[in-house]
């Protein structure tokens, strides 16, 4: 167990690392772009505590909670008490951030991972989404909606297979 | 300016009657299409009825939890300095209040205290109402929140900025379904034109101010809604048109616009969701699941 006087900003960040999305389990919160900051904070009396910021993907997504709860846990179990999960909204979360290495785990993991820049408006025209499973650009939009928020739902015209898609945001 | 033409009370200042007037619109509208869920005409529609729901009631979270943070920051000064003896009176002949919350406003306030425009309390009735009202809705939301990004108040523009990433996939599912209803089958054309009928009156109450948002606007916290009225005609008139609707009956001067719930007047029917929403935390107080 580490003791929470060796805690580094460092350590903080790799613990991070292995905190997942409950809704897509093979990204971490560092995958998805969603941290925005790691503070470790000393106080005069030579406590200290850690401040992590996060930032919402969807102002109503669940797995916000869960996501702050586990970042909690995470710390408590490597002998870290006294943390502070933020929730900071501006500069709102962009799917931009996400990481190059994230993208091919959601392909891998049958998620479409999002096309194009969120500034770049034609993300809201239709796309060509590629199919996760057979690789075909000949694909259709199902419904701007899919099973959580950040996801829309596709159908692949040559294998038939319906996917998410998760949106550019 | 009078104070008394509206139901914000004294210790509730024009900023938090604000905030709380955005957060109330978002979570009765976010309440009302959750009541598709389960019910919605195919399940990719009632998903994404559902995801909206979330949105809106996500955003209403945002907004209680700042408008909570502000009114306990109000009420704490008279307990801060015990040294002054004028403070120390006040605070001693005053009665401590709970904590406010986002839970304890949005479950614990009675329908005159909500600040919800009409439109957003109205039943669903059918789809084409549903989506209706819902297009009316996010059209004004997207250019509100537009004008919000530039407030002065640091925390609305970052829930303005957040907000309006989705508030653009909203209005643009709505207004496709409405253009697919309007241009579509004899009988969703007349019954989307019937919703038209229906709702439009209720659409003019969005851009008459209430003394709290005149103030906000004024002091460069909110956003004037007069200024917002040509942007949200021009976009819908384009999306009736192209849906083969025809402009509602007598157009929007000669319709008296139905409102007052931002002054906290509301049609019965809110009490009606309110029993509902409220019910949990009004029988099990303090309840959590």
């Amino acid at each position: 167990m580490i003791l929470s006087q060796n805690i580094t900003v460092e350590k903080v960040w790799q613990l991070l690392e292995n905190i997942y999305d409950p809704e897509i389990p093979v990204l971490s919160v560092i995958d998805l772009g969603i941290v925005r900051d790691v503070h470790l904070i000393k106080h005069p009396s030579n406590k200290e505590h850690i401040k992590v910021v996060i930032t919402p993907t969807y102002s109503g997504c669940p797995a916000m909670d869960v996501i702050s709860m586990n970042i909690k846990m995470a710390l408590l179990q490597s002998g870290f008490k006294n943390s502070k999960i933020i929730q900071q909204l501006s500069p709102a979360w962009t799917t931009d951030w996400m990481t190059e290495k994230a993208k091919e785990k959601l392909k891998a993991y049958g998620i479409a991972a999002p096309l194009g820049k969120s500034f770049d408006k034609k993300h809201l025209e239709e796309l060509k989404v590629e199919c996760p499973q057979c690789r075909s650009k000949s694909t259709r939009l199902l419904s701007q909606f899919g099973s959580t928020a950040c996801k829309a739902l596709y159908q692949c015209n040559d294998c038939k297979e319906p996917f998410d898609y998760f949106k550019c945001h | 300016m009078k104070l008394t033409s509206t139901q914000v009370s004294p210790s509730e200042g024009f900023r938090e009657a604000f905030i709380l007037h955005l957060a109330d619109n978002s979570l009765i509208l976010g309440h009302r299409l959750s009541e598709w869920t389960g019910h919605g005409p195919m399940l990719e529609q009632d998903i994404a009825m559902s995801n909206i729901a979330l949105d809106l009631i996500g955003q209403a979270r945002n907004f209680y939890q700042y408008a909570a943070e502000l009114i306990n920051a109000s009420k704490a000064p008279s307990f801060a300095r015990p040294d002054d003896p004028v403070r120390r009176r006040e605070s001693l002949s005053e009665v401590r209040l709970p904590e406010v919350t986002e839970d304890t406003l949005a479950y614990l306030r009675e329908a005159k205290e909500f600040k919800n425009i009409l439109l957003t309390e109205l039943p669903n009735g059918d789809w084409a109402k549903t989506i209706l009202k819902l297009f009316f809705f996010s059209t004004y939301q997207y250019f509100l929140y537009q004008k919000l990004i530039h407030s002065s108040d640091k925390q609305l523009s970052a829930i303005a900025e957040k907000s309006l990433k989705e508030v653009t996939y909203h209005l643009r599912w709505s207004s496709e379904w409405v253009i697919r209803l309007g241009d579509g089958t004899d009988e969703s054309h007349n019954r989307i034109q019937t919703a038209l009928d229906e709702v439009w009156g209720y659409t003019g109450e969005m851009f008459i101010p209430s003394d709290y948002e005149m103030q906000c606007a004024q002091t460069g916290i909110g956003v004037d809604v007069n200024l917002l009225k040509n942007d949200w005609d021009k976009k819908i008139n384009e999306v009736l048109m192209e849906a083969t609707l025809l402009s509602p009956k007598g157009e929007r001067q000669g319709v008296r616009p139905i409102h007052n719930g931002k002054q906290g007047l509301h049609t019965e029917i809110l009490e009606t969701l309110l029993k509902e929403m409220q019910y949990l935390q009004r029988t099990y107080p303090g309840c959590e699941w």
